[in-house]
């Protein structure tokens, strides 16, 4: 019989507030350290922090020494993942340990109490009212429905005395709340793991007008995803003429066997769901070399004519409808600005106010050039009365997406959704136990209440206050009149 | 009117308050204190006019926004949660005892966020705050950390008066523990009146100013000097921390009605916490970053303070704990949550980011 004596101990060794407190307390602990040291960054940012924690002397050192411990990537650390199996394991032990007592409480029925007994219940009353136990007994029923009970009713005393109790419970069933959550916790815990080991996170950056059938994991590999996904457009929206960004979008397309089968626009807060992947704007940036593809958007408008939209590379040429005259894009600067001097200048990299210098020519002489301006519409008129505007740059940029895939998600907002139910019933509901004995005497009927709750007790006080003292006074008025 | 006059007024109204509670209790009058409750209310009203006002306003500017996305609304908005609490409680229990502390605390804090020079501008939201979760998961988690500092200030309260003994843990506990609060708050006063950093930015605050005139500052004595101003307050309220306790007995504040109202807020704060907080925050993460939870500081720090919660409640249901323990640990649970709301951003954020600058 060892064997059984080791999984009683096992058992036992799980079931132990102790374990559950040493647990939260490592959890916690750890935690911080984690939070301190940077997780899964260059190892050059540990190394100045622990620099500056314990002196150059011992940086290397504590940070060889972090990195073995895992500290660096300490919620991927096994001994971390072994402290939450540790935890689970706790969680479910204990609950399960403890399930059979909670049954026996919820299961047993409520039974009538001795009259002696009443003065030994926390919430104890007595009140008497005028009338006799007919009168009494519809009323005290009434008061016990006030606030949800279902009275049962039965002789009580000796045989010879009318006396009468009636008794109740309610939310017996709230007892469970508490292992609703625990199980809860649970459910996550296994949704978690199922994301982990059945999902993919990754990652994707897509110039313009690129497509691929691949994503990248954090370490550089290639995942396929069995689909094609392109980028048909990125574009920065800025709040009015600041450099402050009001949204980032790109333009997605979904191929699959060379067809087109969705086309998105998503945003920060706004992802692309597609056969279990979910891709999320999480960045930006410039392609490092203009590609060929790379292309300007003008929206031209001759004096008094249509506008018609035209696009075309840096160095070509462009006509403007009706007159005879032509334009060429000489350069282009991802965000025009002047300096002091006037002279033009590209402030940033990033696309924040893309602008092209452009040379008009008619009858084979330069009339004007000058710089057109995405943010600055005073730079479109040109001085013949027709109006350029640039309206995108194509193929600049590229587009950074977060790729996902997470079987468990579901797993885990089901969790979150039972836990919200067990913190409802856990704080908000109560068992309650209520004994009510009526004792005629004379012309008045003298109650006795003993009442039991597992929670709140001045707030079922409180009820039992209202409802009872409000009999005295109905019948007190009905005896009036 | 304009948002800032109105906070203007709710925080000289939170202080006029103040008196009146105070009054209350040498007089007991119940005039004075219906008198001391509405002062509060107008003030409450007044703070909640400039909300709406400020929340007008960013329409206005073409932003349009709820007023909860930076530190200095936060912080006002904190302020709001700790007031409705309040009020809440008074209302509720019958009971203007807290009402002497919780004012004062409300508009130190109103002025305090006014003269630290934390930039009161509306600014425009990012990309990744721009989504509805915002209001859901900001406003709880402020709900549920006001509900918790007010278990905080139950807490210790309940400390004072059940402590004398100096050699007594939780008595050092609170001594300790309240003259901390103090010193930073001193010490960020020191800040304030030796930089006159109003109108920079938060993060230049934080690095730039924080402690640099005293713990943090270029001069070495200077730093000798505050650690041992630190320390001899820290004593002095060991030594003479009775004395709070005797002048607290007049208030006649029950040690019982203080340890339900402490269990009874948490039992409200943390439902909500781990709701809007905790749950909220996961799915905005999983739809904004992709992530539900990814350890980040903040969400490692939510997750600490919500495990002390948790250890508060099953100390209290499995193990029966009351009184002076129950206390420290609901005051413990409340500094976790002071780091995670602030710490977070002032101390994580610049051990890493120092040496980059």
């Amino acid at each position: 019989m060892a064997d059984k004596n080791i999984i009683d101990k096992v058992w036992k060794f799980f079931t132990s507030v102790k374990l559950a407190v040493a647990l939260f307390a490592v959890i916690a602990l750890s935690s911080i350290i984690g939070t301190v040291v940077e997780q899964n960054s260059q190892p050059e940012k540990n190394i100045k922090l622990f620099t500056k924690m314990f002196g150059a002397a011992y940086a290397q050192t504590a940070y060889k020494t972090a990195a073995s411990l895992g500290l660096t990537d300490m919620y991927h650390s096994w001994w971390f993942t072994g402290i939450l199996i540790c935890f689970a394991a706790n969680l479910t032990i204990c609950s399960i340990d403890k399930l059979p007592h909670i049954r026996r409480i919820v299961n047993e029925p409520v039974k009538p109490i001795e009259t002696k007994d009443f003065d030994k219940y926390g919430i104890k009353k007595e009140l008497a009212i005028d009338g006799n136990i007919e009168t009494a007994k519809p009323a005290a029923l009434e008061a016990l429905k006030k606030p949800g009970m279902h009275p049962i009713e039965a002789a009580a005393g000796s045989p010879a005395s009318k006396d009468i109790q009636l008794y109740a419970h309610s939310g017996r069933y709230s007892r469970y709340a508490v292992y609703v959550i625990h199980f809860s916790i649970i459910i996550i815990l296994i949704g978690s793991v199922i994301g982990v080991t059945l999902g993919f996170s990754g990652y994707l950056t897509l110039p313009e007008g690129e497509t691929s059938a691949v994503a990248y994991t954090q370490e550089g590999a290639e995942h396929s995803l069995g689909f094609s996904i392109r980028c048909d457009n990125f574009a920065v929206s800025f709040y009015g003429t600041s450099d402050m960004p009001k949204d980032y979008s790109s333009w997605l397309s979904v191929i699959e066997n060379g067809k087109t089968v969705l086309k998105k626009t998503i945003g920060v807060n706004y992802p692309l769901k597609y056969k279990g992947y979910t891709f999320y704007q999480s960045g930006y940036g410039v392609v490092p070399k203009n590609n060929s593809k790379s292309l300007i958007i003008l929206n031209i408008t001759p004096k008094g004519g249509k506008s018609e939209q035209i696009s075309l590379a840096v160095g070509e040429t462009f006509k403007i409808p009706g007159a005879n005259s032509s334009g060429k894009v000489i350069a282009f600067s991802p965000a025009l600005a002047f300096d002091k001097n006037d002279r033009p200048y590209s402030y940033t990299e990033n696309m924040n106010n893309p602008a092209i210098y452009v040379e008009f020519t008619a009858e084979d002489k330069v009339r004007h050039s000058g710089w057109i301006a995405k943010r600055y519409p005073q730079t479109w008129a040109m001085p013949d009365g027709s109006k350029v505007e640039l309206v995108h740059n194509w193929g600049y940029q590229y587009t950074g997406l977060q790729v996902r895939k997470d079987p468990g998600v579901w797993v885990v907002y089901a969790g979150c959704i039972f836990i919200t139910i067990g913190l409802y019933s856990a704080f908000f509901l109560s068992h309650k136990k209520i004994w009510v004995l009526l004792q005629p005497e004379k012309s008045k009927v003298i109650i006795k209440i003993a009442a039991f709750t597992n929670k709140n007790k001045t707030g079922y006080e409180g009820v039992i206050n209202s409802v009872f003292n409000r009999l005295t006074h109905v019948t007190a008025q009905g005896q009036r009149r | 009117m304009s948002s800032p006059i109105l906070f203007g007024i709710a925080e000289v109204g939170y202080f006029m308050a103040m008196m009146v509670y105070i009054g209350y209790f040498i007089f007991k009058n119940e005039a004075v204190g219906v008198t001391a409750t509405a002062v509060a209310s107008a003030a409450f009203l007044s703070q909640s006019a400039a909300l709406i006002f400020r929340w007008v306003e960013s329409y206005g500017m073409g932003i349009g926004r709820a007023p909860l996305t930076n530190l200095y609304e936060s912080l006002i908005f904190f302020v709001w949660c700790l007031m409705l609490g309040y009020l809440i409680i008074e209302f509720k229990y019958h009971n203007r005892t807290f009402g002497a502390f919780v004012t004062p605390l409300a508009g130190l804090a109103l002025g305090f966020i006014d003269l630290t020079g934390i930039s009161k501008e509306i600014e425009p939201l990012v990309p990744a705050l721009q989504s509805n979760w915002l209001l859901a998961h900001v406003t709880m988690s402020f709900i549920a950390y006001a509900a918790f500092g007010l278990a905080f200030a139950t807490g210790m309260l309940y400390l004072v008066l059940s402590t004398e003994k100096r050699n007594e843990s939780s008595y050092i506990f609170w001594t300790v523990a309240g003259s901390v609060f103090f010193i930073v708050l001193a010490a960020m006063g020191a800040d304030f009146l030796t930089f006159k950093a109003a109108g920079t930015s938060q993060q230049q605050f934080i690095k730039g100013y924080l402690f640099k005139a005293t713990f943090r500052s270029d001069s070495g004595p200077t730093v000798w000097l505050s650690f041992a101003g630190a320390l001899a307050i820290i004593i002095a309220a060991w030594r003479y921390g009775y004395v709070l306790k005797r002048m607290l007995m007049t208030f006649g504040l029950s040690l019982e009605f203080l340890e339900e109202l402490n269990y009874k807020i948490i039992a409200v704060g943390f439902p909500i916490f781990t709701l809007g907080g905790l749950i909220f925050g996961a799915i905005w993460a999983d739809q904004a970053w992709g992530v539900y939870w990814s350890w980040d500081p903040k969400e490692t720090w939510s997750l600490i303070s919500w495990l002390v919660y948790a250890f508060y409640l099953h100390a209290r249901y499995l193990r029966g704990w009351r009184g002076n323990k129950i206390a420290v640990l609901s005051s413990i649970g409340f500094i976790t949550v002071i780091f995670t709301y602030l710490g977070v951003n002032i101390f994580l954020s610049g051990l890493h980011s120092y040496g980059e600058a």
